[in-house]
């Protein structure tokens, strides 16, 4: 078993990062997957109380890097799949305490024993988007159909192919697919015709995400969630399935219908 | 605004960024870009006579790929010879 790093990450801050790692964890998980979430976000943390395992941190990546704990004593299980950890970030650190190369070498310690390592970025280009990409082997870039966060997107796209990452994948998220309709928001084809890459899945906007997060439970685990299937979906595409994408007009309500009617769609 | 004569709202957004993207791509203000085309317009007239009113230049984006495009109508000799 040899891990793929996927790293998530975005340039614009607040567009669904951490969800969106939460989420295609749980959902590997739930597909059996072993898998490692590693918060990139020094003094920042989140990614523990998105996925309900706040309670449980001992040590964290900069005691690992610094030599007070093994990594696997700052390997936090989750409360519902037992193949699945997080190693959170230091709160009380800056970023500088974690290097490119440090995150290289965790990375490949865990490779051994993990199906998927998935890494929260944090906003921007500075050292901790460094630190996150370092030792991706594939990056997903999560956008919102909003000019400042595809222009944002935009600009990491391009950072990622001059450091020859390769071309990532785009997550586009909380899409109102009211607002699409009424041509009030880009639509998924607008911004994929902008940023010029490939398209890992589409996430409606929902307020069962909020409520998810609160709770600490994911919104995969709701079976009843749209947002919820869009990331099941995304997590089975990065398993190598063929996964048709969402059709947004199924939650059009009244609106869509008669717009639909009326053939004004 | 009124509501049935708003220019939708995505309709801007899409150009908008179209538009930011190129420049940011390429590092290249539209200032700068000006610049380059009159500095174009002056090296091909040495060669060639333009009407530097009708010269177009701009960038274009194909998929993640930016191209510098521009089109430099020529002053039509045979006028010249006729008259
Ligand atoms: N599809 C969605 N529908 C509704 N709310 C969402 C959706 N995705 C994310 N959110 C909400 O948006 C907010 C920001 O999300 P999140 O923290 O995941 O962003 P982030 O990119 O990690 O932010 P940061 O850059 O600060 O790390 C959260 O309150 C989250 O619940
Ligand atoms: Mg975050």
């Amino acid at each position: 078993m040899t891990a793929q790093v996927i790293t998530v990450t975005s340039g614009k801050g607040g567009v669904g990062k951490t969800t969106a790692v939460a989420n295609l964890a749980n959902a590997l998980a739930m597909d059996g997957k072993k898998v490692v979430c590693i918060d990139g976000d020094i003094g920042l943390r989140n990614l523990d109380v998105v996925m309900g395992l706040e309670n449980r941190i001992v040590y964290d990546i900069v005691d690992v890097i610094e030599g007070r704990c093994k990594l696997k004593q700052a390997m936090i299980r989750d409360k519902h799949y037992p193949d699945m950890y997080l190693i959170p970030a230091a709160q009380t650190r800056d970023k500088n305490a974690v290097s490119p190369s440090d995150m290289v070498r965790i990375c490949n310690d865990l490779r051994p024993d993990a199906d998927f390592i998935i890494i929260d970025s944090p906003a921007g280009i500075e050292r901790g988007f460094r630190n996150a990409i370092a030792a991706a082997d594939r990056v997903l870039v999560v956008t919102n159909p909003e000019v400042s966060a595809v222009r944002d997107a935009d600009r990491v796209v391009g950072i990622l192919e001059a450091e020859e990452k390769g071309t990532p994948h785009l997550i586009i998220n909380r899409l109102n697919a009211s607002l699409v309709r009424n041509n009030d928001m880009l639509s998924a084809e607008d911004v994929l015709d902008l940023l010029g890459i490939q398209l890992i899945g589409i996430v409606p906007e929902d307020e069962s995400v909020i409520i998810g997060s609160n709770r600490g439970a994911p919104v995969v685990t709701d079976g009843k969630s749209r947002a919820g299937l869009a990331f099941r979906n995304i997590a089975k595409r990065l398993q190598g399935q063929d996964v048709p994408f969402l059709d947004l007009d199924q939650q059009s309500g009244l609106w869509g219908a008669i717009q639909r009617l009326t053939g004004r769609k | 605004m009124n509501f049935f004569t708003r220019k939708k709202s995505a309709s801007s957004a899409k150009e908008r960024l179209q538009l930011v993207l190129v420049h940011d791509r390429t590092d290249l203000t539209p200032a700068q870009l000006e610049a380059l085309k009159d500095d174009l317009i002056k090296a091909i007239s040495n060669y060639i006579e333009i009407d530097p009113e009708a010269v177009q230049i701009g960038l274009e984006r194909d998929g993640r790929e930016q191209r510098l495009v521009a089109d430099i109508p020529l002053r039509s000799v045979s006028r010249h010879r006729a008259g």
